[in-house]
C-alpha cells in the first residue's frame, strides 16, 4: 500500500515515523512546501528565538532517519490538486504522486489582517522557520517590537524579545490578553508578569494603519489616535486551517478538514492529521480544532494505527504548554461549560493552578510552575471522577492524593 | 564524544555517540533510538522521555529538579532511578552512561 503524506510538519513527519514503527512496509512519500525537513515549531517563539537552540535542535528527526526508514521526501514543492478519482496528488510543475492512502497534514497558516501599510518591510508573522529567521533578524537591544494580538504566540515572543533587549508593546483588541484561551485570573497574572519585565500593553485597542519611511515600517496608528513608533511588527491573531486542497477535492471541511477518531475524512482513502483538522473530542462531546503538538502526535498515531490495522491508541486529554521568562504554563483539557473555578496556590508566588469544574468533575486545569497540578489534573479530566473542591483548593493535600 | 547506551524494554541495546551539551533525550532522537517519545521536545512538560538510569550512573547524572520530580511522580512505573532524559545534560563525565527504557511512555 502506497501512502502519500501531504505536509511535512510535525504532524506529517510523525505520521511517517509511526507508520514505519507500526510495521507499514509499503512506500511512504512525505511531501511539503517548506524547503526543510520536518521540524518543531514551538521553539520558534521561545528557545530558538532567544538563541538557546540551533537549527539542528529543531529537527524532528535527523536527516539520516528518512533514508534509513525508506521515507521518500519531496520537500520545497507545493501541491496544486488532489484527484480523488485517480488517487493522485498533482504537484507544482505537473509531477504526480499516486496514492492508495493519502494523509493530509497541511497545517494552518497565520491569519492576516488587511491593514493599510501591512505590506511594508518589518511587518511579520510567525509560523515557519523562515518567519522566525526574519523576526530574529529584526530583534535586538533597543529595537522596538509591536505585537498585534495578546495570544500565546505573541506573549512568548514578547518574553523572548525582552531577553534579546528589544522594547515590546502588545496591542490587544479585547479588554484582556488571552481573552479567548485563558481564565481572567491567568490573563491578569500574565499581564502583570510581562509588565514587571518591561512589556507595555494597549488593551481595547487595535491598529488602524501602519506607517513607514519608504518601505520600512516605523509606526502603528491605533484606533484611539495613539501613534506607536516601532521597527518590527508581529501579527499574531490566530491561525486558519490550510484546507483548500481538501475542500476543492470535495472532502468535507468546516473550519478544518473533518475527521473521526481514526483521523479519517469522509473519503476512506484520505486521512487528515494535525492543525488542519477539526476532530471529535469525546470528553467534551463536540468537534474542535486543536492547534497543538500533542494533538498532531495523537492524530498521527490514530492514522498510522488505522492504516496498519492496529487497535486505536488510548484517547488522550488535550494538553498545551507555554514557556515565558521563568514561567512554565501547562494546560490540560478545555474549560467548556465550566460552572466552577478553584484556585490552588498563590498567583503572587508565581506557582498556582486554576481548576475548571463542571458538575463536580474536572474539565480543565491551567497550571503555572505547578507540574503536579497539571499531571494530576490531566488524570482527573481523563477519568471524569467527582473531585472535592476543598481538597483541590488545599495545597497541603498532595495532588497524588487529590487525584487518587 | 561521550558514548551512551540505551537499552530497550526487550533488551535490545544501542550505543551511540552524543555531543556534549545535548540532553540524553536528544541523543536518542538524533540517533534514531526508539522508545523515547519526547512529545514536548524537551521542555519538561510531558514526561514522555522517561528512562531508568543504571545504578552505577545515578550519582553522576545528579538529581531531578522539583519540576522534574513532580512530573515523574505521575509517570507510569516510576522507580527510584527514574529520570526524564530531557533533563540530563551530556558531559564528558557521562561517557559510558547506560539508561534503560520503559515499555511505553505516557
Amino acid at each position: 500500500m502506497n501512502v502519500v503524506i501531504l505536509g511535512a510538519g510535525h504532524a506529517g513527519g510523525s505520521a511517517a515515523a509511526y507508520l514505519r514503527q507500526y510495521g507499514h512496509a509499503g512506500p511512504i512519500t512525505l511531501a511539503g512546501d517548506e524547503p526543510v525537513l520536518p521540524y518543531q515549531r514551538p521553539p520558534l517563539s521561545k528557545a530558538w528565538l532567544k538563541g538557546e537552540a540551533g537549527e539542528d535542535d529543531l529537527q524532528l528527526r535527523p536527516p539520516s532517519f528518512y533514508a534509513e526508514q525508506d521515507i521518500a521526501l519531496r520537500i520545497g514543492v507545493r501541491a496544486t490538486r488532489i484527484d480523488r478519482e485517480a488517487r493522485q496528488v498533482v504537484l507544482e510543475g505537473g509531477h504526480i504522486l499516486p496514492y492508495d492512502i493519502l494523509i493530509l497534514a497541511t497545517g494552518a497558516r497565520a491569519r492576516r489582517l488587511a491593514l493599510p501599510g501591512g505590506e511594508m518591510a518589518g511587518v511579520l508573522e510567525l509560523r515557519t522557520a523562515a518567519d522566525a529567521e526574519a523576526l530574529k533578524a529584526g530583534l535586538g537591544p533597543g529595537r522596538r517590537l509591536l505585537i498585534v494580538g495578546g495570544g500565546y504566540v505573541g506573549l512568548e515572543v514578547a518574553a523572548s524579545a525582552r531577553a534579546l533587549g528589544a522594547e515590546v508593546t502588545v496591542v490587544e483588541r479585547e479588554p484582556r490578553i488571552l481573552a479567548r484561551v485563558a481564565h481572567p485570573t491567568l490573563s491578569d497574572f500574565f499581564m502583570d508578569y510581562h509588565r514587571g519585565r518591561g512589556v507595555a500593553f494597549a488593551l481595547n485597542a487595535w491598529v488602524e494603519a501602519l506607517e513607514g519611511e519608504g518601505e520600512q515600517v516605523r509606526a502603528a496608528r491605533l484606533n484611539d489616535g495613539r501613534r506607536l513608533p516601532c521597527d518590527v511588527v508581529l501579527i499574531g491573531v490566530g491561525a486558519l486551517p490550510n484546507q483548500e486542497l481538501a475542500a476543492e477535492a470535495g472532502i468535507a471541511c468546516d473550519n478544518g478538514v473533518l475527521v473521526d477518531l481514526e483521523a479519517r475524512t469522509d473519503d476512506p482513502a484520505v486521512y487528515a492529521v494535525g492543525d488542519v483538522t477539526r476532530r471529535p473530542l469525546p470528553l467534551y462531546r463536540r468537534l474542535f480544532r486543536l492547534e497543538s503538538v500533542p494533538n498532531a502526535l495523537e492524530q498521527a498515531k490514530q492514522a498510522a494505527a488505522a492504516i496498519t490495522g492496529r487497535p486505536p491508541p488510548a484517547p488522550e486529554v488535550p494538553w498545551f504548554w507555554s514557556d515565558q521568562y521563568d514561567l512554565k504554563l501547562q494546560i490540560a483539557g478545555l474549560p467548556f461549560d465550566a460552572d466552577d473555578v478553584v484556585v490552588r496556590g498563590d498567583p503572587a508566588a508565581a506557582r498556582f493552578a486554576l481548576f475548571h469544574l463542571k458538575g463536580g468533575a474536572l474539565q480543565a486545569v491551567e497550571a503555572i510552575n505547578a507540574p503536579a497540578e497539571f499531571m494530576g489534573g490531566r488524570l482527573l479530566i481523563g477519568s471524569q471522577k467527582a473531585v472535592s473542591r476543598e481538597k483541590l483548593a488545599d495545597p497541603a493535600i498532595s495532588m497524588k492524593e487529590v487525584a487518587a | 564524544m561521550p558514548k551512551i547506551t540505551y537499552i530497550q524494554f526487550d533488551g535490545a541495546e544501542q550505543t551511540v555517540e552524543v555531543r556534549k551539551g545535548l540532553s540524553v533525550m536528544e541523543g536518542a532522537i538524533k540517533n534514531n533510538v526508539p522508545g523515547i517519545d519526547a512529545d514536548c521536545g524537551g521542555a519538561c512538560a510531558c514526561a514522555t522521555c522517561h528512562v531508568y538510569v543504571d545504578e552505577a550512573w545515578r550519582e553522576k547524572t545528579g538529581t531531578a529538579s522539583a519540576m522534574e520530580e513532580s512530573m515523574l511522580d505521575f509517570a507510569q512505573n516510576v522507580a527510584p532511578n527514574s529520570r526524564l532524559s530531557c533533563q540530563i545534560r551530556v558531559t564528558d563525565d557521562l561517557d559510558g552512561l547506560i539508561v534503560r527504557l520503559p515499555e511505553e511512555q505516557h
